[in-house]
C-alpha cells in the first residue's frame, strides 16, 4: 500500500467515524436524500423560484406527515442562476458528495441538458423540471420530466383548427428559444396534424411593433388562421396590432403566454377571442367538479398561495409533480436504489398532477397527452375554458 | 532556483498533493474546474497584468474555443481532440483581426470595445440557432485520447492540471522574455516605450492574440469536460468573472491568476449554506480582499511576508 493510499483511507475512516458517531447516539431513521438544481436566480429566475418554493413547503408538509417509508426527506437545493457549467458542477455535488437517491430540477433546457449524463452515469433517476423534448426524446433510462413539451402545444392548436374546420395557417413566431423551438416543433407536426403552413413571418423579442409582418400576413392569400408561437412581451404586441389591422382570422397564442400579465399588455379589447392551450392550474376554479385534476391543482394553489402570497404559476407546478411522482415511486418501490427507483417511476400510471395525467412507459418518460392540455379562450379580460 | 521555477514548483506540488485528500468524485470535478478556469484567467492575466490593456469581452475567446469543440465534430467531421488546436487558432486569428482597430483605444474606450466583443460573440451563439443550437446549448463528442477516454473528474483532473502547468510556465517566461519586458515598459508608459524603439501597436496585439489563446484552450478543455455548452459560456458575466479574479489575485502576478480563478470557483460552492444569501457574502468577500489587499492576493501576502521577515 503506498503512503498515498494509506493517507488517504486514514482520512476516510476518520471522517466515518465522525459521521457514525452522532447517528449511532440517536437512532434517528436516516433521512432520505433528494437533490435539486435549480436557477432560483438569474434570467430564468421567473421559472426556478417558484419550483424551488414548492420543492421546500411540500418537503416539509411529507415531513410532517410522517415522510416516506418511515423516513424523513431531506431536500438540498443548489442555484445554478442559469449557468450550464454551474449546473453540471452542482449536479456532480449531489451525486458524489451529497449522495442523493434521485434529482428533481434542471429549470432550463439547457442545464438539464449539460447535467443529465452526470445523473445516467450515476444510475439515479433525474426528473427534469424543463420543456424541452430532446431531454426525454430519444429516451434516456434515468431522466424524465413533468412539462408539457412544445410539441404537445402545436399538436392540440393544431387540432382546434382542424376542430374549426379550417386547414391553412400562417405563423408568426419570436426569434429567441422559445419561438424558434416551439415554430420547428409546429413546422415538423403539421402534416401529420393536416395543416398546411401557408406564410411565415418572424420578429425579434425587443421588436415593439409587429404590423408590417401582420399585414404581409393578411394579405397572404388562403390563410384560415394564424399562430404565435412565443414568449414574454411579443406575443402581446402582436395580438394588439392584429386587433388593430382588424384581422378576423382565429388568432392562436402558445402555452408560454398563459398568465394574466399578457391579457394586461395584450388589452382585453385586442385579446377578445385569442385561443391558446395552458394547463389546468391557469383556469383551476373552472374545471368541472368531475374532472380529476380538480381536486390536486385547487389544493396546490391554496397551499402555495396561502405560503407565499403571491399567484400560483405553472412551474411551480411542474416541480409539484415532479416531487410527487417521486415520492409515489419510493413508496411503491419501497427502496432508495436507483435503478429500482427508476423502474419505479416508470411504472407511474394514472397520476394525476397540475400538469396532467401521467403515464409513463419504457419509451414515454414524461406521460402526457394531449388532454394535459386545456383550450382555452379569452373572453372579457379573463380566461374561459372551452369544451375539450 | 530562481522565482520562476519555485512557483512551477509549488504548483505541480499542489496538483500532485491535494488529490490525497479528496473523499468523493465531486472535488476531482470542483479542482478540475478550477485548474481550466485559472488557464483562461492567466491568459487575461498576460494581457492585463503584462501588457495593462483591459479586456471586458475575455469570455468571448473562450466561447469560440468551447463551441469549436462542437461545431468542428458536427460541421467538419473532425475528430474532437484536433478541434482544440483550431479552436485556439481561430480565436487567435479572430483576435488579430478584431485587436488591430480596438487596441488603438485606450483605457474605458478599450473597455467598451471589448465589451462589444464579447456580446457579440454571445449574441451570435444565442441567436444562430440553426448552427450553434441557441440558447439550449449543443453537446460535445466526448474525446478519445489514443484509445482512451477521458471520463469523470479525476481523469479531466490531471488533464487540465498538466494544461495549467505548461500555460503557467509559458506565461512565466514570457513575463521573463524580452517581449515580456517590452508588455511591462509600455504597461508603465506607452510614450516612453514609444522612445526607446517598443513597437507599441505589435506587443500589444501580440498580448492580445496570446490572451485569446488562452482563453480558447480554457474554453475548449471545459467544453470537453462537460460534454456539452451554452452561450453562458460565452456571455459578460463571465468575462467580469475573469477580470475579478485576474484583479482579486494580483494584476502582476501570474501565480495570481490561479489563486484569483481558484477563489472565484470554490467561493460559490462553499457558499452554498449561507444559501439566500450565498450572492451577498460573495460580494462582500471579494470587497474585503480589494480592502485588505489592495494590489491583489499574492503580491500583497508577499509583501506582508516580506515586512514580516524582515
Amino acid at each position: 500500500m503506498s503512503l498515498g493510499t494509506l493517507l488517504r483511507r486514514g482520512v476516510i475512516a476518520a471522517g466515518a467515524l465522525l459521521l457514525a458517531t452522532p447517528v449511532m447516539a440517536q437512532r434517528a431513521p436516516e433521512p432520505i436524500r433528494i437533490g435539486a438544481v435549480l436557477s432560483v436566480t438569474g434570467p430564468a429566475s421567473f421559472l426556478g423560484d417558484p419550483e424551488d418554493k414548492t420543492l421546500r413547503l411540500y418537503v416539509n408538509r411529507i415531513n410532517q406527515a410522517g415522510g416516506v417509508n418511515g423516513r424523513p426527506l431531506q431536500l438540498i437545493v443548489y442555484d445554478d442562476a442559469g449557468d450550464a457549467n454551474r449546473a453540471r458542477t452542482f449536479a456532480t455535488r449531489l451525486v458524489e458528495d451529497d449522495r442523493v437517491v434521485a434529482m428533481v430540477g434542471g429549470t432550463t433546457t439547457g442545464t438539464t441538458l449539460a447535467m443529465r449524463p452526470v445523473f445516467e452515469d450515476a444510475r439515479i433517476p433525474f426528473i427534469s423540471l424543463a420543456g424541452g423534448i430532446e431531454i426525454i426524446d430519444p429516451v434516456q433510462p434515468f431522466t424524465f420530466k413533468t412539462p408539457h413539451t412544445d410539441r404537445m402545444a402545436c399538436e392540440k392548436i393544431f387540432a382546434d383548427i382542424r376542430a374549426r374546420g379550417l386547414t391553412r395557417v400562417g405563423m408568426i413566431s419570436g426569434t429567441d428559444g422559445f419561438g424558434q423551438s416551439m415554430r420547428g416543433q409546429c413546422v415538423r407536426v403539421a402534416g401529420a396534424a393536416g395543416i398546411t403552413i401557408v406564410a411565415e413571418e418572424s420578429y425579434g423579442p425587443r421588436d415593439s411593433d409587429m404590423t408590417p409582418q401582420l399585414t404581409r400576413l393578411r394579405n397572404a392569400t388562403g390563410i384560415e388562421a394564424v399562430v404565435n408561437p412565443g414568449f414574454g412581451q411579443g406575443p402581446a404586441i402582436v395580438t394588439r396590432g392584429y386587433h388593430q389591422l382588424g384581422i378576423r382570422l382565429p388568432l392562436y397564442q402558445s402555452h408560454g403566454v398563459a398568465s394574466r400579465e399578457f391579457i394586461n399588455l395584450a388589452t382585453p379589447a385586442a385579446a377578445e377571442g385569442v385561443r391558446l392551450p395552458a394547463a389546468a392550474l391557469l383556469i383551476a376554479e373552472q374545471l368541472p367538479a368531475n374532472d380529476p385534476q380538480r381536486q390536486v391543482v385547487l389544493d396546490y394553489k391554496a397551499a402555495f398561495e396561502r405560503e407565499f402570497n403571491q399567484p400560483v404559476s405553472t412551474f411551480g407546478g411542474h416541480a409539484y409533480d415532479g416531487l410527487m411522482i417521486l415520492v409515489e415511486a419510493m413508496r411503491r418501490a419501497n427502496s432508495t436504489d436507483g435503478t429500482r427507483l427508476r423502474d419505479a417511476i416508470r411504472a407511474t400510471r394514472g397520476f394525476v398532477g397540475t400538469g396532467g395525467i401521467v403515464n409513463m412507459s419504457a419509451t414515454d418518460h414524461m406521460g402526457l397527452d394531449l388532454s394535459a392540455f386545456r383550450m382555452v379562450e379569452i373572453r372579457n379580460g379573463d380566461w374561459v375554458l372551452l369544451g375539450n | 532556483m530562481n522565482a520562476r521555477w519555485a512557483t512551477l514548483l509549488i504548483l505541480a506540488a499542489v496538483i500532485a498533493v491535494i488529490p490525497w485528500f479528496f473523499p468523493s468524485g465531486y472535488y476531482f470535478r470542483v479542482a478540475a474546474l478550477v485548474w481550466v478556469t485559472a488557464l483562461g484567467a492567466v491568459g487575461l492575466q498576460v494581457l492585463m497584468g503584462q501588457a495593462g490593456q483591459v479586456s471586458l469581452g475575455h469570455a468571448g475567446f473562450v466561447g469560440i474555443g468551447a463551441y469549436a469543440m462542437a461545431l468542428g465534430p458536427k460541421y467538419l467531421g473532425l475528430p474532437v481532440l484536433a478541434c482544440l488546436p483550431l479552436g485556439a487558432a481561430l480565436a487567435g486569428l479572430i483576435a488579430f483581426l478584431v485587436g488591430r482597430p480596438i487596441l488603438r483605444l485606450k483605457g474605458h474606450y478599450l473597455a467598451v470595445a471589448t465589451l462589444g466583443f464579447g456580446i457579440l460573440v454571445a449574441m451570435v451563439l444565442v441567436s444562430e440557432i440553426a448552427v450553434t443550437g441557441g440558447p439550449d446549448g449543443i453537446r460535445i463528442p466526448r474525446p478519445e485520447i489514443f484509445g482512451w477516454r477521458p471520463r469523470g473528474g479525476e481523469a479531466w483532473y490531471w488533464i487540465n492540471g498538466a494544461a495549467l502547468l505548461i500555460g503557467v510556465w509559458l506565461a512565466l517566461n514570457l513575463q521573463h522574455s524580452p517581449s515580456g519586458r517590452a508588455l511591462a515598459a509600455l504597461h508603465d508608459s506607452e510614450v516612453a516605450a514609444r522612445t526607446i524603439g517598443i513597437d507599441v501597436a505589435r506587443h500589444k496585439l501580440r498580448a492580445f492574440v496570446i490572451a485569446a489563446v488562452y482563453g480558447a484552450v480554457a474554453g475548449g478543455l471545459m467544453a470537453m469536460m462537460n460534454g456539452f455548452v451554452t452561450p453562458d459560456a460565452a456571455g459578460f458575466l463571465q468575462s467580469v468573472e475573469y477580470v475579478t479574479m485576474v484583479v482579486i489575485g494580483g494584476l502582476a502576478s501570474v501565480p495570481g491568476a490561479v489563486v484569483g480563478a481558484a477563489l472565484l470557483v470554490l467561493l460559490p460552492q462553499a457558499l452554498t449554506v449561507f444559501h439566500d444569501y450565498e450572492h451577498a457574502v460573495l460580494g462582500l468577500l471579494i470587497m474585503l480582499f480589494m480592502i485588505f489587499l489592495r494590489v491583489g492576493i499574492v503580491p500583497g501576502l508577499a509583501s506582508l511576508l516580506r515586512r514580516r521577515s524582515a
